[in-house]
C-alpha cells in the first residue's frame, strides 16, 4: 500500500501523518504541492494539518487551486481514496471533494486539546477498526474548524451514514457535533482531529492507530 | 480598470467575528448596534476590456466560498 503525503508551503503535520502511514505499514512518498501528478501507484493521497499558503482568503483555499490538488480530484474521481487532516479537511471542502465548509470557531478562539470523538459509522475502510459508538480520544489544534453545511446537505450526510465522528462535547460549533465526514463512496474522509498525533505511546494516546491500520491494511489487501 | 468585490457570510450563517464585534460595542455604550456582520473588501486592478462577468467568474471559482459567501461585484 502506497501513500502520497501532500506537502505545500505551510503544511505542518506532513511529517506526523507519513510516519502514521509507515507505523500502519504503508510505503509513504512525499507530493510537493507544485507536481502536476501523483507519483505511480498511489493508492491513497494524504492532506496534512498545517497553514496551507498561510490560510490567506480562506483556509484551504489557495490549497484547493494548486497544481497538485487538480491530480488528486481527479485521483478522487477514479474511485482513488484521499484522507484530509484539519486543514486537510479544509482542502478538500474547498475543492468540492466534500461538502459543506470550515468556519471560524464559534468561540473565536484557537483550540488545542484533547476531545472525546464518538465514532458513528464504521462502515468506511478508514472507520472499520472501531465499533460505531466507541469513544476515542483525539487531539483538535484548530481556529477554523466550525463544520458548516445547509440543513439539506446535513439530511443528506445523516441519511447516508456518512458522518464519521462527532465530537461528545462540541468545541466550536459545528452543526451537529460533526468532526469528520465522508464522500458518497466512502472513501474520501476530512476530519478536523489529529488521529496520527495519537498514533504513538510517546503521543500519550494511541486511539488514533486504528484509522491507519484499517485503511492500510483495507488497501493493502486490495 | 479597478473593481471593488465585497464577499459576505451568507445570511443565516453564523458570523461569530461580527456577533463578537457587536458585543464590544455594545460594552462601549454603543446601545444602538443590534447585529454586526463582517465581510471582506478585495480590490482587483484589472486590464482594459476585463468584464464583469469575468469577474464574477473570479469570485465563483476563488475568491468566494459560495457554500457559505455572497458576493457583489463594483466596476469603479
Amino acid at each position: 500500500m502506497h501513500a502520497g503525503v501532500v506537502v505545500f508551503p505551510g503544511s505542518n503535520c506532513d511529517r506526523d501523518l507519513a510516519v502514521a502511514f509507515a507505523a500502519a505499514g504503508a510505503k509513504v512518498s512525499m507530493v510537493w504541492h507544485k507536481d502536476a501528478e501523483l507519483p505511480e501507484g498511489v493508492d491513497i493521497v494524504g492532506i496534512p494539518g498545517g497553514f496551507s499558503y498561510g490560510d490567506y482568503l480562506r483556509c484551504g483555499a489557495i490549497a484547493a487551486k494548486s497544481p497538485i490538488c487538480r491530480a488528486v480530484a481527479d485521483h478522487a474521481e477514479r474511485g482513488g481514496y484521499v484522507f484530509g487532516v484539519c486543514n486537510g479537511f479544509q482542502v478538500l471542502t474547498e475543492t468540492g471533494l466534500l461538502p459543506g465548509a470550515l468556519l471560524r470557531n464559534a468561540g473565536l478562539k484557537y483550540v488545542c486539546k484533547t476531545v472525546g470523538l464518538k465514532v458513528v459509522t464504521s462502515q468506511s475502510d478508514y472507520t472499520a477498526g472501531y465499533n460505531a459508538g466507541d469513544v476515542i480520544d483525539i487531539p483538535i489544534a484548530h481556529h477554523d474548524g466550525n463544520y458548516f453545511a445547509d440543513e439539506a446537505e446535513l439530511a443528506k450526510l445523516r441519511d447516508q451514514d456518512r458522518i464519521a465522528f462527532t465530537y461528545t462535547n462540541n468545541p466550536n460549533g459545528s452543526r451537529d457535533d460533526i468532526a469528520g465526514i465522508l464522500s458518497p463512496n466512502r472513501r474520501v474522509l476530512g476530519m478536523m482531529p489529529h488521529p496520527e498525533r495519537a498514533a504513538d505511546s510517546g503521543h500519550g494516546g494511541t486511539d488514533g492507530a486504528a484509522l491507519f491500520r484499517a485503511i492500510t491494511g483495507a488497501l493493502t489487501l486490495a | 480598470m479597478k473593481a471593488r468585490v465585497h464577499v459576505m457570510l451568507k445570511a443565516g450563517v453564523l458570523d461569530p467575528q461580527g456577533a463578537a464585534v457587536r458585543h464590544a460595542l455594545g460594552a462601549m455604550g454603543f446601545d444602538q448596534v443590534t447585529a454586526v456582520r463582517q465581510g471582506k473588501v478585495i480590490d482587483l486592478e484589472l486590464a482594459e476590456g476585463t468584464s464583469e462577468a469575468d469577474v464574477a467568474e473570479m469570485c465563483e471559482k476563488l475568491l468566494a466560498n459560495t457554500v457559505i459567501e455572497s458576493y457583489s461585484v463594483e466596476i469603479l
